[in-house]
């Protein structure tokens, strides 16, 4: 049976990890990751888990640590936040061509200057490009679960895999949430099994020069299983419903308009909760709206996007990362996937929050209701 | 060059009470992409040798990067990680706990890198690693500039000398970082300089600091025929020249954690003469010449 608590975000997130008993961690302290290491410190520290824990002197030897870790074998763990995750840039690029599995949790947070330590999600959205998937959590309770899921792909797949929460409004809030027991995410996840490691039985050399053509067929491979794993995680959320009875999708339809309604909102994150009750005052207020979170962004679900979102007339993006020059991340990938339509809806491009600027339901709600007023081709700041 | 095959003057500390010996045993293979003369290939040749197959190699961006081959090749025969510039100490270090936690911590880890990749740009994690006391041998070959971009000065490039950054030769303000006090402050398990020029004094340290656990430094003078400006068949006795001068002195921690030199050349060259061995000196003046002679004596 699982066990009910009521935990941090950051808490939940260390639990999710101890479930998966990584033999490794190494971690660097960062606001508002630090929980989380902290926690798995005291788990580590009381012998309640098994694990070998690296306390490294910067970010970027807290993933070189677990790029040589799991390349000897071990299953492993980081976390990471911001300028910590920036400064972990190149070595994440390596990690992804390395062809190795791991999960990292990343807390958002704004990149300075100047200085500022809340909730943005500029810090994994500039690592889209890094080869890793990525997936945005709206509670804690899913970064649990999505943790262990990600374990399970993450090593079926050969391939990294970054797991966000919202830094603050997730890490450093109480929810109430379900603990799996250790036997249900044991009969779910197995032991990492390592096809190749370093090994002085089998010796292999890892990461040597590859020539131009050879350079180009290993990042086409990694494309193709980029590809493929859109069906892999789709298997791995479908059995993890069917084992712990919470069902998670690559985007989630989290409130239904009316059947005729032609507008949506889309956003990822803890924002989502926010969205969520928006979308109803607005509902019950004669706007129909349907609200859709994405909780994976790479590989991007083209597909289920399209499907979700083909007989609407707008999409509103409520973007928490921006390319300057450009405007909302999120939207620009709303947008590309959108093409394929014949007939696109319009789509607005709202920069809604960075660097911790709140978002209240109200905030939403004015968005929706004033839609006509935004433009389609520029972005929206409030 | 004036001395060809010059041997070594003086009498090593080790040569009385050490039985070395030399295994036919290679572990590094032909095929290799090293320049002719190169220090750093025929070192790593004979570290490997005395370490044995029981061994992982951990290796940052240098000149190793490349002479290890390409993909599909290798010209190792012990598994070896190749790592981003900065963070071979810290990805090491990832290995060894890996190890740890499988009990697998009779397989030794050889972090393997240039004088770029430990002197400046791999620093922080090297000081990392060794103040976890993380049980691994860290090999320095020093080369004295990144050779591998194209000899550019490194903080281990001595003063005086020629790179293509340094065109006018390094200002005679800024001195070769002391590598070793620094590793020694982080009071490491094994410490030591040494070089294949001499193989005695060299088998010496590899078997001691393979005996020894915790963090082990050595500092290895590696010769770049080609970024010194040397004909490669001189390698071997321009780096010998190196010790002979006092340039480069073979020294080792001791028991009471002192650096004390374990060769002491009989018949001392001067500083001068080390360096009218090497094109890359060809502009240091007669008065840097004697601050140089001056800094050893």
């Amino acid at each position: 049976m699982e066990k009910p608590a009521i935990l941090l975000g950051s808490e939940a997130v260390a639990h999710g990890v101890k479930l998966c008993r990584p033999q490794v961690i190494s971690a660097y302290p960062i606001t508002p990751q630090t929980h989380i290491i902290e926690t798995l410190s005291e788990m580590v520290d009381s012998g309640e888990l098994k694990s070998q824990y690296i306390k490294v002197e910067s970010e970027m030897s807290a993933i070189a640590a677990v790029l040589g870790s799991v390349s000897a074998g071990s299953r492993s763990f980081t976390a990471s936040s911001s300028q910590g995750l920036a400064m972990m840039h190149e070595i994440l690029h390596w990690y992804a061509g390395a062809r190795l599995p791991l999960v990292l949790v990343n807390a958002n947070r704004a990149l300075g200057g100047p200085w500022n330590i809340w909730s943005d999600q500029s810090d994994s959205f500039s690592q889209r490009d890094t080869g890793w998937l990525q997936i945005y959590c709206e509670t804690s309770q899913e970064a649990l679960d999505t943790i262990i899921m990600a374990y399970k792909a993450s090593e079926q797949l050969m391939l990294p895999i970054m797991v966000m929460i919202d830094g603050f409004i997730l890490s450093h809030t109480m929810e109430r949430l379900m603990i799996p027991t250790p036997k249900m995410v044991d009969d779910f996840l197995p032991p990492y099994k390592a096809p190749y490691q370093l090994d002085p039985e089998n010796p292999l050399t890892f990461g040597a020069g590859a020539h131009p053509d050879l350079f180009y067929e290993l990042k086409k491979a990694y494309s193709e299983t980029m590809t493929e794993a859109l069906t892999l995680i789709d298997q791995c959320q479908a059995e993890f419903a069917q084992k712990f009875n919470r069902h998670y999708d690559v985007i989630m339809h989290c409130q239904e308009g009316d059947k005729d309604s032609d507008t949506a909102v889309i956003c990822c994150g803890a924002m989502t909760g926010t969205a969520r009750v928006a979308s109803e005052m607005l509902n019950e207020n004669g706007t129909s709206v349907d609200l859709f979170k994405l909780r994976l962004l790479r590989p991007f679900p083209k597909t289920a996007l399209i499907t979700a979102l083909k007989n609407k007339k707008r999409v509103i993006v409520l973007n928490r990362a921006c390319s300057y020059g450009v405007g909302g991340t999120l939207s620009q990938e709303i947008r590309t996937a959108l093409y394929d339509l014949p007939e696109h809806p319009i789509v607005n491009d709202v920069m809604i929050s960075l660097g911790g600027k709140e978002v209240f339901p109200e905030t939403i709600v004015k968005i929706v209701n004033d839609r006509e007023q935004l433009s389609a081709t520029e972005p929206n700041w409030l | 060059m004036t001395n060809n095959n010059r041997p070594a003057t003086g009498k090593n500390h080790f040569t009385d009470d050490t039985n070395w010996q030399i295994t036919n045993a290679e572990l590094m293979e032909s095929g290799h992409m090293a320049c002719p003369g190169c220090g750093a290939s025929l070192s790593m040749r004979h570290v490997l040798k005395i370490l044995g197959p029981e061994t992982i190699v951990v290796m940052p961006a240098c000149c190793w990067a490349i002479i290890a081959g390409g993909q599909p090749t290798t010209a190792l025969s012990v598994p070896l990680l190749h790592t981003p510039f900065a963070v071979a100490a810290a990805a090491a270090s990832g290995v060894r706990q890996a190890l740890t936690a499988q009990k697998k911590e009779h397989i030794q880890i050889l972090t393997w890198a240039g004088d770029g990749g430990t002197f400046d740009i791999g620093l922080q994690g090297i000081s990392g690693a060794a103040e976890r006391h993380e049980d691994m041998i860290y090999i320095c070959y020093d080369n004295e500039a990144y050779m591998n971009t194209g000899i550019q000065q490194s903080s281990a490039t001595p003063h005086g000398a020629w790179t293509t950054t340094t065109p006018g030769g390094k200002d005679f303000k800024y001195s070769k970082k002391d590598i070793l006090a620094i590793i020694k402050a982080h009071n490491p398990g094994y410490l030591a300089s040494a070089t294949i020029a001499y193989p005695d004094d060299f088998y010496a340290k590899i078997e001691k600091a393979k005996a020894a656990r915790g963090f082990r430094f050595i500092h290895l003078l590696a010769a770049c025929p080609s970024g010194w400006k040397i004909d490669s068949q001189n390698a071997l006795e321009v780096t010998r020249l190196a010790v002979e001068s006092g340039v480069f002195p073979l020294v080792e921690m001791n028991n009471e954690g002192a650096i004390e030199k374990t060769y002491e050349p009989e018949n001392p060259i001067s500083v001068k003469e080390y360096l009218a061995t090497q094109g890359r000196f060809k502009k240091i003046t007669a008065e840097e010449t004697e601050i140089w002679q001056n800094e050893i004596s």
